[in-house]
């Protein structure tokens, strides 16, 4: 393994972990403050359980996401160095913005975990509310930065030499909306559709009734709407990646030729010698019609810009048909979901409501990880859109396949630590959450 | 505008090492406690740090976000020619944060409570030992960006006597910081007895590894003597440090906690305030008399602007959060349920 390859993998592994505990700690915050806020008003002692079950759960992915983020804003010097030296100032207006937006939801934390009856409840409640109001702040802020590296924005750039810089034209650049949007439904979506899939498991197995499927509904109303709102932000997207970077575009979609009345491709695994998709479906004029409004308008294709400034275009699409597939999955669940309660039917009785829930536990977060592949794979060749390319970047420091084996070993470790724990929490709700007066 | 974004910077790194220093002291603490109370300790620890343990550490998110803001290319270099230490720090902080929190959260205790344990102590030693080491190397010109191979660019630029007695000088400072801070958190007498030996000891091997740091510094030619009693403001800093540990150990007996956790506090600030001050602006010495200074290796002015604004407004919301969040949980004792 080279040490580019090297690099960019432990890039990848980095952000690929952390992504999962900052859309739980952004997310988890509000289904509890909804759990805590039944429970003020109704003093119903599910509620409250629920909210203490929740709260360490989310403790303990704060906790894993707060250091694997520290390492981040570490290895961003770490690996690209390169590229640091001259987009730090440029992009640094958002990081310097989320390290308040953290240390406050830190505070937050610190209050809302063990505060419970020492303040006034509605403060307490209200810390909770700030834990995950800051959370979603810091988690824009940063895709803010990501969105800067894909459009762009805030300063002149000739030979080498970056000027004119404006850290807020830089914050605000073209693709910061419809990065963060995404973003933050896909969170919802993923970390609703995780936690919903967990409790139907346990109301399935017949274990804490009632405390799993109240547990289970929050959960499942957010993860819902979250899903059916996201292909209409997907398709926002897309349109706009189509205009600032046809090069990701036509490598999401496999589209080697340019022209009009250009299909949309579903499936298939690009073959970038022949020019062609083999096993794709196709649907003749809609890629047009979905970027352009109608089936005449111009998409460009791969074939408009010199082999060096293609991104991979296999992974790119397979990665980005798996998200959407993903996504429709997640839309038809919900669909039936809204169903089932507009009938205003028991989904304790639709058992297999419950089953297709359990089911879909993990598809939110494949799509997040499959969509950021998507976003950062189909960037390259460039680590700044059409400024800087990546491998000009890179730490001159030898043997980072090392640190990426090194890397790879303790986010493996992290990772079963984690699950032990959910799973002894989850095991634990009778003994230690689901107890009729609340207390242990 | 720049003059904002200094004091930042130096602030964070102060209270980063003073209120994440005494954090890691806790677990340095307990590295070095007799089995039989080590649990005993741990559960001190928790009680009393737990509602602001994670924003203790946030000082150095803090500190990073305004090296690559505002002076990228120090930033850039230091990741470059010290990617080894700080990568072992990571580690570090990795191992002890998460140990930390899952030994709190671990809804069954069995077994797993040692290998936590094992890891929180390990690792609340390795992450400001390589902190120590990492201070250390910035200054003592042992980095060289002109070196050829592996070993000199990346290993010696940090692996020499200087820098490990810095690191080591690190650790006895958070253990003291810790201590003292336990002594005013107990509630028996037997208990601040306990704390007392422990904070005497942290102070004696800052005292042999403080020594060590000026040996070192003469065999590897590091012109430390100069720094600390070349200039006036060294000379009152370190005066006043002495004066200050003094007067702590005066009043230990007596027990005042509030007084003397801000003598140490105090008498840590002095210590950085000497060390910092002689080759201030300059931050980072290389070899051959290169170096990269605060004023001139600063991004472009608009981006400064910025930062300093980010700040200022960012500590609107911070500080008045965590002072009430501190001064809470001095008066109650943190309710989890």
């Amino acid at each position: 393994m080279n040490d580019f390859i090297a690099a960019r993998s432990q890039m990848a592994l980095s952000l690929a972990f952390h992504i999962i505990f900052s859309c739980i700690g952004m997310v988890m915050p509000f289904f509890m403050a909804v759990s805590h806020y039944y429970y003020l008003r109704t003093r119903k002692m599910v509620f409250r359980n629920i909210t203490r079950a929740w709260s360490k759960g989310v403790a303990i992915f704060f906790a894993t996401g707060a250091v694997s983020g520290t390492v981040l804003s570490f290895e961003l010097g770490l690996l690209w160095p390169g590229f640091m030296k001259h987009a730090g100032p440029i992009f640094g207006l958002p990081f310097s913005l989320e390290g308040t937006a953290f240390f406050i939801e830190a505070i937050a934390l610190g209050f809302f975990l063990y505060g419970w009856g020492k303040f006034n409840k509605w403060f307490h409640w209200f810390t909770g509310v700030v834990v995950g109001v800051s959370g979603l702040i810091s988690g824009i802020l940063v895709v803010a930065a990501n969105a800067w590296m894909n459009s762009p924005a805030g300063f002149d750039y000739k030979d080498g030499i970056y000027y004119n810089i404006d850290p807020v034209k830089a914050m605000f650049n073209d693709a910061w909306f419809s990065q963060a949007l995404h973003m933050c439904i896909a969170a919802f979506a993923a970390t609703g559709f995780a936690v919903a899939g967990v409790h139907a498991l346990m109301v399935l197995r017949r274990k804490n009734i009632e405390f799993h499927s109240t547990a289970f509904k929050i959960a499942a109303i957010f993860a819902c709407s979250a899903a059916i709102l996201q292909p209409l932000s997907g398709d926002h997207s897309a349109r706009d990646v189509a205009k600032r970077q046809p090069a990701k575009l036509a490598a999401m979609e496999g589209l080697f030729q340019s022209g009009t009345h250009v299909s949309l491709l579903i499936g298939g695994i690009p073959d970038s010698k022949t020019h062609s998709v083999p096993y794709s479906f196709e649907i003749p004029g809609m890629l047009s019609f979905m970027i352009g409004g109608n089936v005449s308008t111009e998409v460009k294709g791969l074939d408009q810009f010199p082999v060096d400034d293609q991104p991979p275009v296999v992974i790119t699409h397979i990665a980005f048909q798996l998200m959407v597939a993903l996504a429709m999955v997640m839309f038809t669940v919900s669909v039936l979901y809204f169903f089932v309660l507009w009938k205003k039917r028991s989904f304790e009785k639709n058992r297999w409501l419950l089953r297709l829930f359990a089911l879909s536990t993990p598809l939110g977060f494949l799509a997040v990880e499959a969509g950021w592949t998507v976003t950062e794979l189909g960037r390259q060749p460039w680590i700044l859109h059409g400024i800087l390319r990546t491998q000009d970047a890179v730490t001159p420091m030898p043997g980072i396949q090392y640190t990426f084996y090194l890397f790879t070993a303790v986010y493996i470790s992290l990772a079963l630590f984690v699950i032990l724990l959910l799973y002894r929490q989850i095991r634990m709700v009778p003994v230690l959450y689901d107890v009729p007066d609340g207390k242990v | 505008m720049i003059y904002v974004v200094i004091i930042y910077l130096w602030t964070s790194l102060l209270l980063y090492l003073l209120l994440g220093g005494a954090d890691f002291g806790a677990g340095i603490i307990e590295l070095f406690t007799s089995d039989n109370n080590k649990d005993r300790t741990s559960s001190k620890m928790t009680r009393t740090i737990g509602p602001i343990w994670e924003a203790n550490h946030m000082w150095l998110i803090i500190v990073i976000v305004i090296l690559f803001t505002g002076f990228p290319e120090i930033y850039a270099a230091v990741s470059t020619w010290l990617h080894v230490p700080l990568l072992i720090m990571l580690m570090g902080i990795i191992a002890r944060g998460t140990a930390f929190a899952y030994r709190h959260y671990d809804a069954v205790e069995d077994e797993m409570q040692k290998i936590y344990n094992k890891i929180f102590r390990y690792s609340s030693f390795i992450t400001p030992f390589f902190l120590g080491i990492i201070a250390g190397s910035a200054v003592s010109g042992t980095i060289n960006p002109q070196a050829k191979g592996f070993a000199d660019g990346f290993i010696f630029s940090w692996l020499h006597f200087f820098s490990v007695a810095v690191g080591l000088f690190t650790v006895s400072i958070c253990g003291y910081l810790a201590a003292i801070f336990l002594i005013g958190e107990t509630e028996t007498e037997q208990e601040r007895k306990r704390y007392i030996v422990k904070a005497r000891s942290m102070n004696f091997a800052a005292v042999v590894s403080g020594g060590l740091v000026f040996l070192s510094a003469a065999i590897d030619h590091v012109p430390l003597t100069q720094w600390l009693f070349g200039n006036a403001v060294g000379i009152t800093a370190i005066t006043a440090a002495l004066i200050s540990l003094i007067i702590q150990w005066r009043l230990i007996r007596k027990g005042k906690k509030t007084i003397i956790r801000f003598l140490a506090g105090f008498q840590i600030s002095m210590i950085l305030v000497a060390t910092t001050f002689f080759h201030y602006p300059h931050v980072v010495l290389m070899s051959g008399e290169q170096y990269l200074s605060l004023m001139e290796h600063h991004g472009d002015d608009k981006a400064v602007r910025s930062l300093a604004l980010a700040l200022l407004i960012g500590s609107v919301f911070i500080l008045p959060a965590l002072f009430y969040l501190i001064y809470s949980f001095q008066k109650k004792r943190p309710q989890e349920i």
